[in-house]
C-alpha cells in the first residue's frame, strides 16, 4: 500500500498559523521557566536550553520535531552514513535544523560514525550523536558500539527503521527493516526504545541522554520510525521534557571509612586507577589523595588519570605493563582494568590447564571502588574474574574520592604521617631508577633503520611539547615510549584504548577527539598503528572534508604484529615452524603506501620514511598544516614494537 | 575483529634482567660453535625474532633486550631452549638448530653498543 492510501489520521492537523501561536507561547513559557541546572556539570554540560517547551503541530514532518528534541540535549555533531530509513531526519537536520547542534558529519562508514563519537566523547565529556540503518547501518557499527560500550563512553544512536509494512517501498526497505532493530546491540548499549509517537520519541531521546551520561556511562539506542519520520506532526500539545541529569553515585559513607582505615595502617598501599578521571578534578583528586597517603598510584592508561611525572607515579620496572602490586598490603583499586589479572599471575597461551596463582602479599586487603557494578549484563564478559575483595565500594570513583580523602586525613596520626614521608621517599627514588632506565632503553636502537618507536615518540615530543597537546591514541603497541618519556599532566593529554579491544578505532576515534579539540584549539596528535588504519582509512577523507585538524604519525610495521607473535609461540609450540608466522599477519607484498592512500583522500602527507633523521623535519611539516586547520598523516616505517 | 593481549608480556621485563644484566659466563668458551653474525643476521628476520626483541636485539614491551648480551653462548642457547614458564617460546633443535643459535648469538654480540643518553638530544631533559 503506498503512502497515500493509508488510513486518514485521527489526529488532527494544525495550521501554519496555529504552529506560530504555539511556537510564541511556547517562547514565553521557555523565559518564565526557571532552567533547571545540570548537576554533571565539569564537563559534557548539555544545553542550556532544558526547560520545558510546548511544540504544536503543522505540516512540517515529524523529523523536525525530532531535531528539536535533540538540539534540546545539547548535541554539537551528528555523524552517519547516509541511509534512506532515516533520510527525513537527515533533511530536517540540515534544512529546519540549519546544519547546527547538530552538525552532520559526512562518513563513509558507520563504523567510523561510532568511533568518532567515541573519540569525541572522550575529550568533550558528553555524547555525540550517529545515525544509521536499523539493520545494515546498525551492523556496520556494532563492533564501535561495543568498543564503546566497554569503555564506558556515552553515545546516542538512532536507527532508521520502518516498522510498518505499509510504508515499505521496494525490496531494498524490506531488507532495511526489522522488527525490533535495537535487539542487535542490547547486548552491549545501556538502554534502547523504539517510540511509536513524537511525544514518546521525545521523552525517551531525554531519557537516552540521561541515561547515556550516567555513571557508568554507555552508549544507549532510539529507534526513529520511518513513519514518525516523514508523516506530518498530528500530535497536539508536543513537549519536550526538562533534562534533569542524575546525581553522580558516590560509595557509601560507612565503607569508604572502613577503606580509608586500611590504607591509613597500610605499611605499603598502592592505588590502581582505571576509569577514574572524568573530569580534570578527577586527577587532581588522585593526586591528593596520593600525596597524602604517600602511596604510589598505578595509572592503568584507560584514562588520563594521573600525572605520569608524578613523583608518586607507579612504574613497574621500565615497561609499565603491568601495575607492581606484590610488596602491596593494601590495594585500591578504583575502577580498575582486570583486576584479577593484576592480582594473579596466569601461564600463558595454554587455557586448559592454565595454572594461575595470586601474587598478592599474604594479608593484603583489596579494596575495590566502582560504579560499573551498578550495570552489569549477562552475554558480553567485558566484567572480567570475579575479585574478592575485602571491601567493595559501589560508586564512581571521582565522586567518591573527596569522602576517601577526608576520612584518610582524620585517621593520620603524626606517627603514620612520619612513615608516609619515609615510604614517599623510597618510591620517589624507586621511581627516578627506573625513569633512568626508560631513558637507557630508549636510546637502544635509536639510530636504526626501522625507526624505533622510541625514536619515533621522542621526536613526536620533541616537536609538541611547546604546544597546547592532545595525544589520542593508546600507546601499547609502541611499548607505551609516550607515557615512559612525555609529560602527561592533563586529562585531554591521554584518551587510552579502545575499551573493547576491537581493531579499527584508532583512525576514527583519532578523527573524532580531534574533532572535539578543535574548538578548544588544541593541537591534536595520534600514533596510528598500520593494521587499524586499514580498517576505515576514508575517515582521513572525512577529516579533510570537515576540516578536522589532526596529525597521525603512522606507526607502520607492516603486520598485524600482536598476533603474529601468537603464531611464532604457537609454532614453536607444537615445534613445526616458526619462519611462516607472516602468512596472514603481514601487511608486505606489496608494502602498502600510506602517504599515498592518505593524499588520495585529500589529506597531506608524506612518507614512507624509514630514516629516522627524516622524521623530525616531516613532522614539522605536519604540524605546520595541522595549525592551518587539515590533518596531516606522517608514514613511518618502525620497527615491530 | 577483536585481537587479544600477547600474555607473555609481563615477564618481558625479568627476561631482560636475564639477558642483559647479568654475568653469566665468559661470551667465548672452548666448547662453543663457531657464529657467523651474518648468517645470524638472517635466521633473526627469518625466523621472526624481531618481532618481540626488536630488529637491532634493542627489546621492548614483548621481548628481552638481546644486544650485547651478557650471556654467554651455551647459557644463551640453554636459555633459548628452556626458557622460563610464561615466556619466550621454547625453540627446540629441530625449529632451531644449534648452529643457527650460535650465529644468531654471533649477531647480537656484534651489535655496537648503543650511544650514551646524554649524547641523544631528544632523551636529554626529559
Amino acid at each position: 500500500m503506498s503512502k497515500s492510501k493509508k488510513a486518514p489520521s485521527v489526529v488532527e492537523r494544525v495550521d501554519r498559523r496555529g504552529f506560530l501561536r504555539g511556537a510564541a507561547g511556547a517562547a514565553a513559557l521557555a523565559a518564565q521557566a526557571p532552567l533547571a541546572k545540570p548537576q554533571q556539570a565539569e564537563r559534557g554540560s548539555p544545553a542550556e536550553s532544558t526547560a520545558a517547551v510546548e511544540v504544536a503541530g503543522n505540516e512540517k514532518p515529524g523529523s523536525d520535531f525530532m531535531i528539536d528534541v535533540i538540539k534540546s540535549l545539547g548535541i554539537e555533531y551528528c555523524a552517519a552514513n547516509p541511509g534512506s530509513s532515516f533520510r527525513a531526519l537527515h533533511e530536517s537536520m540540515i534544512n529546519y535544523g540549519g546544519n547546527s547542534m547538530p552538525e552532520l558529519l559526512t562518513c563513509c562508514h558507520e563504523e567510523s560514525s561510532a568511533a568518532m563519537a567515541h573519540g569525541y566523547a572522550k575529550i568533550e565529556g558528553k555524547p555525540m550523536m550517529i545515525m544509521a540503518h536499523g539493520t545494515v547501518g546498525l551492523q556496520h557499527a556494532s563492533m564501535a558500539i561495543y568498543n564503546c560500550y566497554a569503555d564506558r563512553v556515552p553515545m546516542l544512536v538512532v536507527l532508521g527503521n520502518i516498522l510498518d509494512v505499509n510504508y515499505r517501498r521496494g525490496s531494498a526497505e524490506w531488507v532495511h527493516s526489522v522488527q525490533d532493530a535495537a535487539s542487535l546491540v542490547r547486548d552491549f548499549v545501556k538502554w534502547d526504545d523504539t517510540p511509536v509517537t513524537l511525544q514518546h520519541f521525545a521523552e525517551s531521546a531525554v531519557r537516552a541522554y540521561k541515561i547515556s551520561t550516567t555513571v557508568p556511562m554507555e552508549p544507549v539506542v532510539i529507534v526513529a520510525d520511518g513513519t514518525l519520520q516523514e508523516e506530518p506532526i498530528r500530535e497536539k500539545n508536543l513537549r519536550i521534557p526538562k533534562l534533569v541529569m542524575s546525581s553522580i553515585p558516590q560509595g557509601d559513607s560507612g565503607a569508604v571509612a572502613d577503606a580509608a582505615r586500611i590504607l591509613v595502617a597500610a605499611e605499603n598501599p598502592v592505588v590502581v586507577a582505571g576509569n577514574v578521571a572524568r573530569t580534570p578534578r578527577g586527577i587532581e583528586l588522585l593526586v591528593e589523595l596520593a600525596d597524602t597517603l604517600q602511596a604510589r598510584v598505578h595509572d592503568q592508561r584507560l584514562r588520563m588519570n594521573f600525572p605520569s611525572n608524578h613523583p608518586l607515579a607507579g612504574r613497574s620496572g621500565a615497561t609499565r605493563a603491568t601495575p607492581n602490586i606484590t610488596d602491596s598490603d593494601a590495594i585500591l583499586a578504583l575502577e580498575a582494568d582486570d583486576l584479577w589479572g593484576v592480582l594473579h599471575r596466569s601461564t600463558p597461551i595454554n587455557r586448559f590447564g592454565m595454572e594461575t596463582r595470586p601474587i598478592t602479599k599474604a594479608g593484603a586487603k583489596i579494596i575495590t571502588v566502582s560504579a560499573v557494578e551498578l550495570n552489569h549484563k549477562s552475554n558480553y564478559q567485558d566484567f572480567g574474574r570475579y575479585v574478592e575483595a575485602d571491601i567493595a565500594v559501589t560508586g564512581d570513583p571521582e565522586a567518591t574520592l573527596p569522602e576517601l580523602i577526608e576520612a584518610v586525613r582524620k585517621l593520620i596520626t603524626p606517627g603514620r604521617k612520619r612513615a608516609f614521608e619515609e615510604r614517599g621517599k623510597k618510591i620517589v627514588e624507586a621511581n627516578r631508577k627506573a625513569h633512568q632506565m626508560d631513558l637507557e632503553q630508549a636510546a637502544l636502537a635509536f639510530d636504526a633503520t626501522p625507526v624505533s618507536t622510541a625514536r619515533m615518540a621522542g621526536e613526536l615530543w620533541a616537536q609538541v611539547k611547546n604546544e597546547d597537546w592532545s595525544l589520542v591514541s593508546n600507546d601499547r603497541h609502541c611499548s607505551f615510549w609516550p607515557t615512559r618519556l612525555w609529560n602527561f599532566t592533563k586529562q585531554y593529554q591521554f584518551i587510552g584504548a579502545q575499551g573493547g579491544a576491537g581493531v579499527g578505532y584508532n583512525a576514527p576515534a583519532s578523527v573524532g577527539a580531534a574533532l572535539a579539540n578543535r574548538k578548544h584549539g588544541r593541537l591534536t596528535v595520534s600514533i596510528q598503528d598500520d593494521g587499524d588504519f586499514n580498517y576505515l582509512p576514508a575517515v582521513f577523507w572525512t577529516a579533510a572534508h570537515h576540516n578536522i585538524p589532526l596529525l597521525s604519525v603512522m606507526h607502520n610495521n607492516r603486520a598485524y604484529h600482536e598476533e603474529r607473535m601468537y603464531i611464532q609461540l604457537y609454532g614453536a609450540k607444537y615445534n613445526r615452524a616458526v619462519d611462516r608466522s607472516d602468512i596472514g599477519t603481514a601487511l608486505i607484498k606489496p608494502d602498502i603506501d600510506y602517504a599515498t592512500v592518505a593524499k588520495g583522500y585529500g589529506v597531506y602527507a608524506e612518507g614512507p620514511i624509514g630514516d629516522p633523521k627524516d622524521l623530525g623535519p616531516a613532522i614539522r611539516r605536519g604540524i605546520e598544516r595541522v595549525k592551518a586547520g587539515e590533518p596531516a598523516l606522517i608514514d613511518v616505517v618502525t620497527q615491530p614494537r | 575483529m577483536q585481537h587479544l593481549s600477547f600474555s607473555v608480556m609481563p615477564l618481558a621485563l625479568p627476561l631482560a634482567i636475564l639477558f642483559a644484566g647479568i654475568s653469566v659466563g665468559q661470551s667465548k668458551n672452548p666448547g662453543d660453535l663457531a657464529g657467523n653474525a651474518e648468517s645470524g643476521k638472517a635466521v633473526f628476520v627469518k625466523n621472526g625474532c624481531y618481532q618481540c626483541h626488536g630488529y637491532q636485539g634493542q627489546g621492548g614491551f614483548a621481548g628481552a633486550r638481546l644486544m650485547q648480551t651478557k650471556l654467554s653462548q651455551t647459557g644463551f642457547i640453554g636459555f633459548v631452549r628452556n626458557p622460563p614458564p610464561g615466556g619466550m617460546p621454547q625453540f627446540r633443535a629441530k625449529i632451531m638448530p644449534d648452529q643457527e643459535l650460535a650465529d644468531v648469538y654471533a649477531y647480537i654480540k656484534s651489535i655496537p653498543e648503543p650511544k650514551p643518553v646524554k649524547d641523544i638530544p631528544l632523551l636529554n631533559g626529559l
